[in-house]
């Protein structure tokens, strides 16, 4: 039913259309490494380094055992602050949602919360946790809760009134029509945000490790820097960042894969 | 028998609708009178955006009529109900589930042999067996129709709201339906008001048919359509019952026509 190509030529195709998808960015990868390979050498700059340099640097990482150490501190933070955001903001923006009293009580509040950046934060958090974990979490936290509420918010209030009809003929209320149809119509909307709020996290988890903490790729990043000028590790750490943030979009990008959510994706 | 109150009693129904500016008011019902006996099979036809919907809408419970009074089964609607279903004209299918848990949306208080069965039966009646475990995306926007209304009659309602069910169906599969939902409707007992503006379809399904008249719509005539089925649509009365009903609307049958309109 969908788009089997049954025909030699749409197979073809789509054969060519894979290898692309893999060759073409790997393409444009390597001449991203050439020409900055190229460029520093160019300068003749003794400090910035050469992508040789940085692999290098992250195999120095990976023997200290700074480098599994580091990731695994980054990603502890992300999980427990982007965890809690998503058990408050998903329940919290549907209530919002649904019930007209508690958006007009609660939104202007939100919307004034939300444009303020975690990283105005930082010594709020410093104050209330001092240098410890706790601090970046409740960063993180702060930064992911607001997209993942805002979403989950909106998928209710845009949903077609026609699914509420529908299950209120059947006879639902309360929370089985919570359960039922308000949290199914409004999953593929709350994964979006969920997966905008996963990015700003990541974003946040380094900003906040360069100030309040003294583990993490964050740290690594300010360390290698302050310790000795050492930019090849600076540049690993910017590397590494940026590889695992890739990964986890890839995760969650997995999410709206599955049949009960990717009715809300339009045609792809 | 006169006394008996009919399973729909709808009586000097308005209703309006705020309209874009402060104060103003959109009319879309206006004196609006008709009756409904139980086991009845009742068209409401009018031109489009005439109120037919609302007044539907008004009956199952989703909306209420600024005045008058509407009884169903006894009692004024206060809100929908699960012994009357109502098949939306925007499909109502659920995207996130499938065409058999759809179908089964309405009898999950059922113990599941009986589940089973009628949602395999009602699958089987709109022909799509086979498609059990698709999703709605993978289907046509007529298949989408169909599973909407084996969800209606899998619930085991008693009243049906019918909002131009039909109306995104080809036509053959369009004819089948008609004949099913007779069918169906003959074989369980229900009483169906159905709402579609092609008079044809009306003509061949209605026990009467209502007219309604253009916005502030009220019911401007009545024609009952006693003829046995399934109908000969070439026999005389249900030639002359149609050309009323394209008159009544102010249209001839052959070149005025909003037959079978798209
Ligand atoms: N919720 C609403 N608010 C304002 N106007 C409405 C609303 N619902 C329907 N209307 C108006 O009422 C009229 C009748 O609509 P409807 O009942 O859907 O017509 P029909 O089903 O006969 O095509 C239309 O002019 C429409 O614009
Ligand atoms: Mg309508």
């Amino acid at each position: 039913m969908s788009g089997s190509s049954g025909n030699g030529k749409g197979a073809a195709v789509r054969v060519r259309v894979e290898r692309g998808k893999l060759f073409l960015p790997i393409g444009t990868i390597i001449l991203f490494l050439l020409a900055w390979d190229v460029a520093v050498r160019i300068s003749g700059s003794d400090l910035f380094p050469t992508p040789i340099q940085v692999a290098k640097g992250i195999k120095e990482l990976a023997e200290k055992g700074l480098l599994l150490k580091y990731i695994v501190a980054s990603l502890f933070r992300v999980s427990w602050g982007f965890g809690g955001a998503v058990l408050v903001g998903v329940p919290l923006g549907l209530v919002l949602g649904w019930f007209r009293p508690a958006f007009f009580a609660m939104n202007p509040l939100i919307q004034i919360l939300r444009p303020i950046s975690p990283i105005a934060w930082i010594p709020v958090a410093i104050l209330w946790f001092g240098v410890k974990d706790t601090a970046p979490i409740f960063l993180i936290f702060l930064a992911s809760v607001f997209p993942i509420t805002v979403s989950a918010m909106a998928a209710v209030q845009n949903m077609q009134s026609v699914y509420i009809r529908a299950a209120q003929n059947f006879g639902l209320t309360g929370f089985s029509l919570f359960r039922r149809v308000i949290f199914p119509a409004a999953l593929p909307q709350i994964i979006t945000g969920i997966r905008i709020a996963l990015g700003v996290a990541w974003l946040v988890v380094v900003a906040a490790e360069m100030i309040a903490v003294n583990s993490g790729l964050g740290y690594l990043i300010i360390d290698a820097r302050n310790a000795g000028k050492r930019y090849d590790l600076v540049v690993a750490g910017m590397a590494l960042i940026g590889a695992i943030g890739l990964v986890l979009d890839l995760l969650v990008r997995r999410l709206e894969k599955f049949d009960e959510v990717r009715w809300g994706y339009g045609q792809r | 028998m006169a006394n008996v109150e009919p399973l729909i009693r709808v009586r000097d129904t308005w209703m309006s609708f705020p309209g874009k500016s402060n104060g103003k008011y959109v009319h879309v019902l206006e004196n609006v009178n008709f009756d409904i006996r139980a086991g009845e099979f009742v068209c409401i036809v009018g031109p489009s955006g005439c109120g037919k919907s609302t007044m539907l809408n008004i009956l199952g419970g989703f909306l209420k009529e600024t005045r008058g009074e509407v009884r169903v089964e006894g009692a004024p609607v206060t809100g929908p109900d699960p012994g009357r279903i109502f098949v939306f004209q925007e499909n109502g299918v659920f995207p996130w589930l499938t065409v058999e848990q759809n179908v089964g949306f309405g009898l999950l208080a059922r113990p599941e042999g009986e589940r089973e069965q009628r949602v395999k039966h009602y699958i089987q009646m709109v022909g799509l067996t086979g498609f059990e475990k698709s999703y709605p995306r993978e289907l046509s926007g007529g298949m989408r129709q169909r599973v909407e209304i084996a969800r209606a009659l899998a619930a085991e309602a008693r009243v049906l709201y019918m909002d131009e069910p039909f109306g995104a169906l080809d036509f053959l599969t369009r004819l089948k339906m008609r004949n099913d939902l007779i069918r169906i409707w003959q074989a369980e007992h229900k009483t169906v008001i159905f709402v579609t503006h092609d008079i044809e379809e009306a003509v061949q399904m209605a026990d009467r048919v209502l007219v309604m008249s253009r916005r502030p719509a009220t019911v401007q005539a009545e024609v009952v359509v006693d003829l046995p089925r399934p109908r000969d649509l070439d026999a005389p009365g249900y030639l002359e019952a149609r050309d009323k009903i394209f008159s009544i609307m102010g249209m001839d049958a052959h070149g005025g026509g909003a037959g079978e309109p798209k």
